[in-house]
């Protein structure tokens, strides 16, 4: 288990002071001149040396995305975004950075705003995070009190300026493209890219959108030096990272712990292990819900990375765990998700539009068991269709669950087919539509 | 997706109120010069929140010319966006039930089904008498809390049916229930002790783990006479009775720390007669109050007979602010001797 000593987020339950003393106290905005006063190329070379990957969902690496900023200011500003428009089922980490540890994330707003050469700074909060962005406006307001943020921020010679923006309840701003369309005052529609923001991002300037948990771990990382982060975790996956555990868990949490942690492990240690045994266990979300469901199985000493779930056909993701047990009805379940899909699609692309809907209909069907075998298929097939064909990747991610579904659990399917066809005789079965 | 349009009755006019207006130009100025409908988001859901908290149409129009906008780019961006209620709300409460998979596992169909049959049939529907409504909405990003709603700005997590039960009662008495986990748990920990941050000096470090005790609710048995109220002479032994019984005593001190006591009258709400009583209860620092659990605040609350004002007046996060040297709106017009009642 991570020790203690290793944990950056060390005031994740609030049980300390959130403001600027605690968080100085805790060792937030330490030596932070000293870190900019390395440089540009320094800081970057030191954040893919520590191979941290992007937070988010992606795992884009962080140093890498960083150094795609033009070198040079031009005529555009630079700009730097903090996606801080968690949304995805299963996950809630950044919210706990936000009202219990904001001034790590400000730290890191300052140094990535100085390594990407941006003087201003945008924290896209989601709309329903009300008390968080009022905690995050108010550690905001201290640093800029105490002369962190502003001219010459934290005595580094460096100008930055921070702002907190928020959204009004759509899913899709998480996108990073959507995200700076909200941002400019429009409907949340994700971009064609290219181009990329790197090149043409808020208000067309050079932009990079990063997760507030990657900008919150950065700080940390430059004092402690890469070699630490990369020396936790494995090669690749390297680090910690914040899981989310929520669902049919004894003792649902939030816990700072070491990438590659297995599966058992975590739910065991933490969450005083799945509700009614090991046992009990159906299957796992192992990412938040976009990504396709793990049976049982599997999951005994499944290492918690990017990689190892990535070839197992389902992923990393934003590491919010959904645990599921033997009571949960796994097609509604999955049809829950198909539905929330469905209701965040922004409906700008027709597969995604038209497909989340469809898929949505059969599945919730297919709960019921009102439905053709061969029609197991066809949603097979149509989620195919959508993945893939559309701007952005809310297409792929309302297909993936349902994939993982069948791919899982077609003999529950079939078999709920085959108890309503027994119960229910010839009734007649609605049409696709 | 789905097909939001504007309700069918319509206030004549909208106008922010002086203050709003003043916040509306300081956002405004959060963006670059010719980029002013970047505020049309912020500045929409404060007008929602003036307006008994749904959005009317000559809001629309109202905010859209403050920012130099067409009408019709600001209607796409309050019907897209699903947080701005088209049409009225309940005015003592709004529920938003979150229905998405993590808080369906742990139970929001039986939060659902009270909404349905306590508010209302139907989402976005009024109850009888007007003061309640709900919807179900997509995940609020509170997953290890689950199941969960938010009633306007603040959520209430770890719910049954039957605490759910209570806080529409609460609501229904015109009351303020505190907001977060609605079980002994300290925000995203595990329940029943913390198994990681236990062993950090200082302030960070994480408490003993709290047993999992009454929730601070009115309802517990109210205990024989405290033995920690002997300490603290000062201590009424009937509020204190009460209190015991409604949530857990604080730490107090005997006396203020060399350096002399916080001025606590900087806290919105603390006049000079309430700074007495709260030194008389041995209360004299921020960081005293800002260190106060949920059932702490519910002690302090009940004693002084306040109905929930420590959590109106969030002197929590008032207190934790000026604990760190920073400054609130308010203790800055305190300072600047601006507020009559503060004066000693």
């Amino acid at each position: 288990m991570l020790a203690d000593k290793d944990r950056i987020f060390t005031n994740l339950y609030g049980r300390g002071d959130w403001g600027l003393k605690g968080a100085m106290a805790r060792g937030a905005w330490d030596g932070t001149a000293k870190i900019i006063a390395r440089g540009r190329d320094a800081i970057i070379d030191e954040m893919k040396a520590s191979g941290l990957r992007g937070r988010g969902g992606a795992g884009f690496p962080t140093g890498l995305k960083w150094s795609f900023m033009p070198k040079e200011i031009g005529e555009r500003p630079h700009y730097l975004v903090v996606n801080a428009d968690e949304s995805e089922p299963g996950t809630c980490k950044d919210r706990d950075i936000m009202r219990h540890d904001p001034h790590l994330l400000i730290e890191g707003c300052l140094i990535a705003g100085f390594a990407m050469g941006a003087h201003a700074g945008y924290i896209y909060v989601r709309g329903e995070f009300i008390r968080e962005r009022e905690r995050l406006q108010a550690a905001i307001d201290q640093a800029y009190e105490a002369g962190l943020l502003g001219k010459n921020a934290a005595k580094s010679g460096w100008d930055f300026d921070l702002y907190v923006h928020h959204g009004a309840g759509a899913y899709i701003c998480g996108e990073e493209t959507a995200l700076l369309e909200s941002l400019e005052g429009k409907k949340g529609m994700p971009r064609m890219k290219p181009p990329f923001p790197a090149n043409m991002g808020l208000y067309g300037c050079p932009t990079t959108v990063n997760n507030v948990e990657s900008i919150a771990v950065a700080p940390d990382i430059l004092r402690r030096g890469a070699s630490w982060f990369s020396g936790l975790g494995k090669p690749g996956n390297t680090g910690t990272k914040l899981f989310c555990i929520s669902g049919h868990v004894e003792r649902p949490c939030t816990v700072e712990e070491e990438m590659g942690i297995p599966l058992r492990e975590l739910l065991e240690k933490h969450c005083g292990g799945v509700r009614g045994g090991w046992k009990n266990l159906l299957a796992v979300i192992p990412g938040g819900s976009s990504v396709p469901c793990l049976p049982a199985d599997v999951c005994g000493d499944l290492p918690m990375d990017f990689d190892t779930l990535r070839n197992l056909k389902s992923g990393l993701g934003t590491a919010a765990v959904i645990v599921m047990d033997k009571s949960t009805d796994i097609v509604r379940a999955i049809a829950r998700i198909s539905y929330f899909y469905k209701h965040e699609s922004c409906g700008q692309c027709t597969p995604c539009r038209e497909g989340t809907g469809w898929m949505w209909r059969v599945v919730d069907r297919m709960a019921r068991g009102e439905a053709h075998k061969r029609e197991i298929d066809m949603l097979l097939e149509v989620s195919h269709q959508v993945e893939g064909h559309t701007i952005c990747a809310l297409g792929d991610a309302a297909a993936w669950p349902i994939q993982g579904l069948i791919r899982h659990f077609r003999p529950e399917i079939e078999r709920r087919i085959d108890s309503y066809t027994a119960n229910a005789g010839a009734a007649p079965l609605a049409a696709a539509e | 997706m789905s097909v939001r349009r504007l309700h069918h009755e319509q206030p004549a006019s909208f106008a922010f109120t002086r203050e709003n207006l003043a916040w509306a130009k300081q956002q405004i100025g959060k963006y670059p010069k010719g980029r002013e409908a970047s505020a049309v988001i912020p500045l929409l859901w404060r007008a929602q929140e003036q307006h008994e908290n749904w959005l009317p149409e000559p809001a629309i129009r109202y905010i859209a010319d403050m920012l130099g906008m067409p009408y019709i780019r600001v209607l796409e961006v309050a019907t897209f966006y699903t947080m701005f209620q088209l049409a009225p709300v309940g005015k003592k409460a709004h529920v938003q039930v979150c229905g998405t998979t993590p808080c369906m596992l742990r139970g929001a169909e039986d939060i659902k089904a009270v909404c349905k049959r306590r508010i209302a049939e139907h989402a976005h529907e009024l109850s009888a008498d007007g003061e309640f409504s709900w919807e179900e909405v997509e995940c609020l990003g509170a997953c290890v809390n689950a199941p969960m709603v938010q009633v306007f700005s603040d959520t209430y997590e770890d719910l049954t049916a039957e605490s759910f039960e209570r806080l529409l009662d609460a609501f229904a008495r015109g009351d303020k229930p505190q907001p977060g986990p609605q079980i002994d748990r300290q925000f995203a920990a595990p329940f029943g002790g913390d198994t990681t941050l236990t062993t950090l000096a200082g302030k960070a470090a994480a408490k003993a783990p709290a047993k999992p005790a009454a929730k601070p609710t009115a309802k517990a048995p109210a205990k024989a006479a405290p033995v920690a109220a002997l300490a603290a002479p000062a201590l009424s032994a009937d509020d204190a009775a009460r209190a015991d019984a409604a949530g857990k005593k604080p730490r107090m001190m005997k006396a203020p720390r060399k350096a002399g006591a916080d001025d606590l009258k900087m806290i919105k709400g603390v006049g000079p007669k309430l700074e007495g009583v709260l030194n008389g209860l041995g209360i004299f620092h921020f960081d005293q109050i800002s260190a106060w659990k949920p059932e702490e605040v519910s002690w302090v609350d009940e004693y002084l007979k306040f109905k929930g004002r420590i959590v109106r007046d969030d002197w929590i996060a008032q207190a934790s602010t000026l604990a760190g040297g920073g400054e609130t709106e308010f203790s800055k017009r305190v300072a600047k001797g601006e507020v009559p009642s503060s004066k000693r």
